[in-house]
């Protein structure tokens, strides 16, 4: 990978307002997780801050999306995964055994690589899952909520007339955003991304990095991207996995700017990777 | 710390995973009741079948002169007439032509009793008078009834004597039809396989062939009789009933199967392979023979075994090419007429005496045995050539 | 000369002339190539080169002649064919290995035959279907000759009793005329295929909803040897089993709630080609359903869904296209059946509603026709390919839609839903 500058710079200048009175979100202690016997994550602590956008980034295979999925305990699905040590969302650990799993996905959503509309209707994508969920009922209530999670994610304009229509039929960017629809639709707190934007053309990618921009309002972000200058123009805060540990982690300037590892800068000057 | 319960609250989430757990209960139900079907099925049919395996017979006293072997029913006097087996006193002159010597003696032997004295025997409704069964009652007290292995189901063909009656020819039968119906669907089936895995052009012509072969394979079994009846035999002349007839019929029914597991098998070898022969400047077919076919061989030989097994249970295409014929003698060539076991099966069951509902059940046994065997042995190849490459 | 005495001669004359051929045609060439010429193949290519063509123009003359008597051609007497081609086996025998020479392009033209070969054996598939229709409608025509189309496929009475006096050129006076209305028979197959279908969708279904979701690998190896083993069971043991087990448990239930049911009867062949159907489809959806991308599933996950909400709002209409076209096929299985309805569903062309009467079906009516004494000239015998025809034709449509639905479904998932 080549290096350009223009990404530091972009990384400089992408967001200088005031970092000192976060409140943290997701906290996360000695994280240590397993496929069989292999390790794929080695001792994490990390702080993710309340409605900003914390990005990811690292080679591939060192545990990015492993991490990311702890998050909201997708790995439950994996039957050789084994998790140790402590997640807690707003200071409550996800792992309790008291604690339905359905219920800490409803808090913690996710968007994945792949577009993954269901077979249904686009109205049906966004409304099964609050139904049940009790957030709305059927009818006008549930109608309000579908627009409003549509527009949430920027996609009402160009899907209104047709909300009929299956969302399988709609082009690639427009399913992703979809999907952050469906997941805002559950109104949680937190919202994975892992590499949202790497199936899409750069046209689409740059609507949903606008999208995550306006969502940080509302969401506390976190996002896997292999793209160091996604993760420069849109991050607030940039975590560096390297093999399973977490080398470095920081507020987007400092650790494009200004990194203390070596293996960092290594990494975002396109030594390795 | 606040109450973790109610942070990560949803309302209904009780009734939702009841709901969750009900689904997945039915799903599980399912499956049991097929593996229970099963199951009831396979001790209803053994039940009702390992009776035939024994056979009654009783000591009794018989005369034996120069009279018995122009009539062999006088070799028996009253009660012991009633309870004997007809078929077993018309094979009495030759048991005595091997005996020359018990020429105008009483002799003590153990007779074949027939089909219904055997069911009274063996606890079964049966239509014996009430004077036979004291009679045997007594006989039995005097440890003059015994049941022995039946080796005569083993040994006769078909019979309208139910105590006489075997699966010998039918067997017979069977084996000569699967043996037409290897030679011709095996080479075919295997030759079919290689051209379209390795030499067919990418064309029309062989997208017709493989749908073609997809819907040869969902075409009901009894067309295929109809087919064998209307070409094989009324045009082509072969002999109806035959060995021969039924296994041409039975190899075109089963050339679908095997071309599908032989593309199957052709194509999981990897295509380095191939590479590799035309680097060594082998010409495609010397690669074939060569290189890719003994690799694919064992997944050949699974589809092939596992055709053999459908054909085996084959009868409605054999019963339209008639091979329901009445057949006592196993045949001695592929085109006498014959019987094959399923159909002997199927006559049986048609039958009125309860003798032949134990001999259809040990049939259907016999059956079950050759095809779950079959079945095993095509798991065992494939579990031990399984290569993933 | 008997028939069997000329096939000994023919197969006694053509194996030993193709081995002499290969021996001649290989020494040869080895000959050749030790007196240090450059042949173009390998000496064992010569020798299949001279075996195969040998063998071929024989085996040409002998099809044809075949052929030749089977349509009535019979002025050149069997022996003599057979020595003819022989006799030309040997002289192409004799120039093949004259011929050979060090640019005999020995290994293509071998390759050439057996390409030829490999393309005639996958003609014999396609040649397969085409003579189960031909030998079909060309005897349903014949039936159609004398009875009326219209009538046979609308008509509500099925009485042949008396067919054969028409076939003996008697259906005069005072015999009641036969009557071939096959509605009766078509209402039953289709009342059984519906009873069937009543049993093996749901537990199919939910079997293959086990088997690909909720089962562990391990549970799958150890569940699926049983169902193999229910689709294996000859359909000849079923009815059997449907005749003499279930029948009866049939009976006894309806007595016992106060219905009366025959001894042959539409719900228990029913119910027993369900069960027999029941593998086919849980093994079909089990497919389809495993081809569902594991992302889809993901997705409701990710939406707080538990597993049976994930499957009833994603996996299965995902797979829904699939598993109706299995359900199609399994249609058409039902409808193809024959010895469980032969054994226990009945002979009578019964239009009825109850389910506790005997019905009969096409395939019923086919083996009736065909069993025992045949006469085709015969209406009755006849009809049997007319029945023969309408269950060709159903089940072909039928597949054809359900197999191509399939195959756009495995495609669709192959590549990224992009
Ligand atoms: N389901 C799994 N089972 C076993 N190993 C896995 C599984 N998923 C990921 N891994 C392994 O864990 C490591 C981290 O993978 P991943 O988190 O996908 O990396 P990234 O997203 O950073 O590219 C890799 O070595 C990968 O092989
Ligand atoms: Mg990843």
């Amino acid at each position: 990978m080549t290096m350009e500058n223009g990404f530091i710079q972009h990384a400089l200048h992408a967001q200088e307002q005031d970092s000192t009175q976060e409140s943290i979100k997701v906290q996360v202690k000695n994280l240590n997780l397993f496929y069989g016997e292999k390790q794929a994550l080695n001792s994490i602590n990390m702080d993710i801050y309340t409605k900003k956008i914390t990005a990811l980034i690292g080679p591939s295979g060192c545990g990015k999306s492993t991490f990311l999925r702890c998050i909201n305990r997708m790995n439950d699905l994996v039957p050789s995964c084994r998790v140790e040590g402590y997640i807690g969302v707003d200071g409550h650990d996800i792992y309790d055994k008291e604690i339905d799993v359905v219920a800490v996905r409803k808090r913690v959503g996710m968007v994945f690589q792949q577009p993954n509309p269901f077979p249904k209707s686009i109205y049906e994508n966004i409304a099964y899952a609050p139904i049940m969920h009790d957030i709305v009922k059927k009818g006008k209530e549930c109608d309000a909520l579908v627009e409003r999670a549509l527009r949430g994610a920027n996609l009402w304009d160009e899907v209104k007339d047709k909300l009929k229509d299956p969302g399988t039929a709609l082009s690639g960017g427009q399913q992703q955003r979809l999907c952050i629809a469906r997941a805002i639709a559950v109104e949680p707190d937190v919202i994975l991304m892992d590499e949202p934007t790497s199936a899409l053309d750069p046209i689409s990618t740059e609507k949903i990095e606008n999208l995550m921009l306006d969502l940080k309002k509302n969401y506390t972000i976190i996002i896997v991207t292999h793209n160091m200058q996604q993760a420069a123009r849109i991050a607030d805060y940039t975590a560096f996995f390297h093999m399973g540990n977490l080398i470095e982690y920081s507020d987007a300037k400092t650790l494009f700017v200004n990194p203390k590892e070596k293996k960092t800068e290594d990494y975002i000057t396109g030594r390795f990777g | 710390m606040p109450n973790d319960k109610n942070y990560f609250y949803i309302p209904q989430i009780k009734k939702r995973n009841q709901k969750a757990t009900l689904f997945k209960a039915t799903t599980l139900l399912a499956i049991i009741f097929s593996i229970s079907f099963l199951i009831f099925f396979l001790v209803d049919i053994v039940r009702a079948g390992y009776p035939a395996f024994t056979q009654t017979y009783i000591q009794m006293d018989v005369n034996i002169n120069e009279e018995v072997v122009e009539n062999p029913y006088s070799a028996l006097k009253g009660k012991n007439l009633k309870i004997a087996s007809r078929a077993w006193l018309r094979d009495l002159p030759n048991l005595i032509k091997e005996n020359p010597s018990w020429m105008n003696t009483t002799q003590t032997l153990w007779v074949l009793a027939n089909s219904e004295v055997d069911q009274y025997v063996k606890g079964k409704e049966s239509r014996t008078h009430e004077r036979e069964r004291v009679y045997v009652d007594e006989l039995r007290a005097d440890g003059k009834v015994e049941r022995k292995f039946n080796t005569i189901f083993m040994t006769t063909g078909d019979s309208k004597i139910p105590e006489n009656s075997g699966i010998y020819a039918s067997i017979v039968g069977t084996v000569l039809t699967i043996i037409v119906t290897m030679v011709i669907a095996f080479p075919i089936g295997v030759m079919t396989a290689i051209y379209l895995e390795e030499f067919a052009p990418d064309n029309r012509w062989t997208q017709v062939v493989e749908v073609n072969i997809n819907n040869l394979a969902a075409i009901p079994s009894i067309l295929f009789g109809l087919l064998g009846l209307a070409i094989f035999i009324n045009f082509f002349g072969v002999p109806r009933s035959s060995p021969l007839v039924g296994g041409m019929t039975l190899a075109l029914m089963c050339l679908p199967v095997i071309i599908v597991s032989s593309k199957a098998a052709l194509k999981s070898v990897p295509s380095s392979i191939r590479q590799a022969g035309f680097g060594l400047g082998l010409t495609k077919w010397q690669i074939v023979r060569d290189h890719v076919l003994p690799l694919a061989m064992p997944g050949i030989m699974t589809g092939s075994i596992i055709s053999i097994a459908h054909a085996l249970g084959e009868t409605a295409p054999l019963i339209i090419v008639g091979m329901i014929a009445f057949v006592p003698d196993a045949a001695t060539s592929f085109t006498d007429a014959s019987t094959v076991l399923p159909a002997q099966i199927f006559t049986w069951a048609g039958m009125p005496e309860k003798a032949y509902l134990e001999r259809t059940a040990a049939g259907i046994m016999v059956l079950l045995v050759v095809l779950l065997s079959l079945n095993a042995v095509a798991v065992y190849l494939r579990r031990k050539f399984e290569r993933k490459w | 000369m008997s028939t069997q005495t000329l096939y000994l001669i023919f197969f006694g004359g053509l194996f030993p002339l193709m081995f002499l051929g290969y021996i001649l045609g290989r020494q040869k060439a080895i000959v050749m190539r030790s007196q240090g010429i450059k042949m173009h193949s390998q000496p064992d290519q010569y020798g299949w080169f001279s075996a195969l063509y040998t063998g071929l123009p024989i085996i040409m003359i002998g099809v044809c002649g075949v052929f030749l008597y089977l349509f009535g051609f019979r002025a050149i007497p069997a022996s003599l064919l057979v020595a003819a081609s022989l006799g030309v086996g040997a002289l192409s025998l004799a120039l093949l290995i004259k011929s050979i020479k060090a640019s005999t392009k020995a290994r293509d033209l071998v390759e050439d035959l057996i390409n030829g070969m490999l393309i005639g054996a996958s003609l014999v598939s396609v040649l397969t279907t085409f003579g189960i229709l031909l030998s079909i409608i060309f005897e349903a025509l014949q039936f159609f000759k004398m009875q009326s189309f219209f009538n046979f496929l609308f008509g509500l009475e099925w009485a042949p009793d008396t067919a054969f006096l028409e076939g003996a050129g008697r259906a005069d006076a005072h015999a009641a005329e036969a009557k071939f209305g096959a509605v009766p028979i078509f209402a039953g197959t289709f009342y059984i295929t519906v009873i069937a279908m009543f049993v093996a969708i749901p537990v199919g279904l939910l079997s293959a909803i086990f088997m690909s979701e909720y089962a562990s690998s391990k549970v799958r190896a150890q569940v699926k040897p049983f169902l193999e083993i229910l689709a294996g069971i000859p359909t000849v043991v079923y009815g059997f089993f449907a005749a003499l087990t279930v029948a009866p448990l049939v009976v006894k239930v309806c007595n016992f709630v106060g219905l009366e049911a025959q001894y042959q009867n539409a719900l228990s062949s029913g119910i027993v080609m369900g069960i027999m159907i029941i593998p086919f489809i849980s093994s079909l959806s089990d497919d389809v359903i495993s081809s569902v991308p594991q992302s889809m599933r993901n997705g409701a996950y990710a939406l707080g869904m538990n597993q049976a909400e994930t499957i009833r709002f994603v996996v299965l209409p995902s797979a829904m296209p699939g598993i109706i076209a299995s359900m199609l096929l399994a249609v058409s299985r039902a409808l193809g059946e024959t010895m469980i309805v032969v054994m226990a569903a009945g002979l009578r062309p019964n239009l009825t509603l109850n389910p506790l009467e005997d019905m009969t079906t096409v395939t019923v009516k086919i083996v009736e026709a065909l069993t025992g004494d045949q006469e085709f000239n015969n209406p009755l015998t006849l009809s049997a390919f007319a029945l023969g025809l309408v269950l060709f034709v159903v089940t072909l449509v039928i597949n054809i839609i359900s197999v191509s639905t399939i195959r756009s479904f495995h495609r669709k998932y192959k590549v990224s839903t992009l």
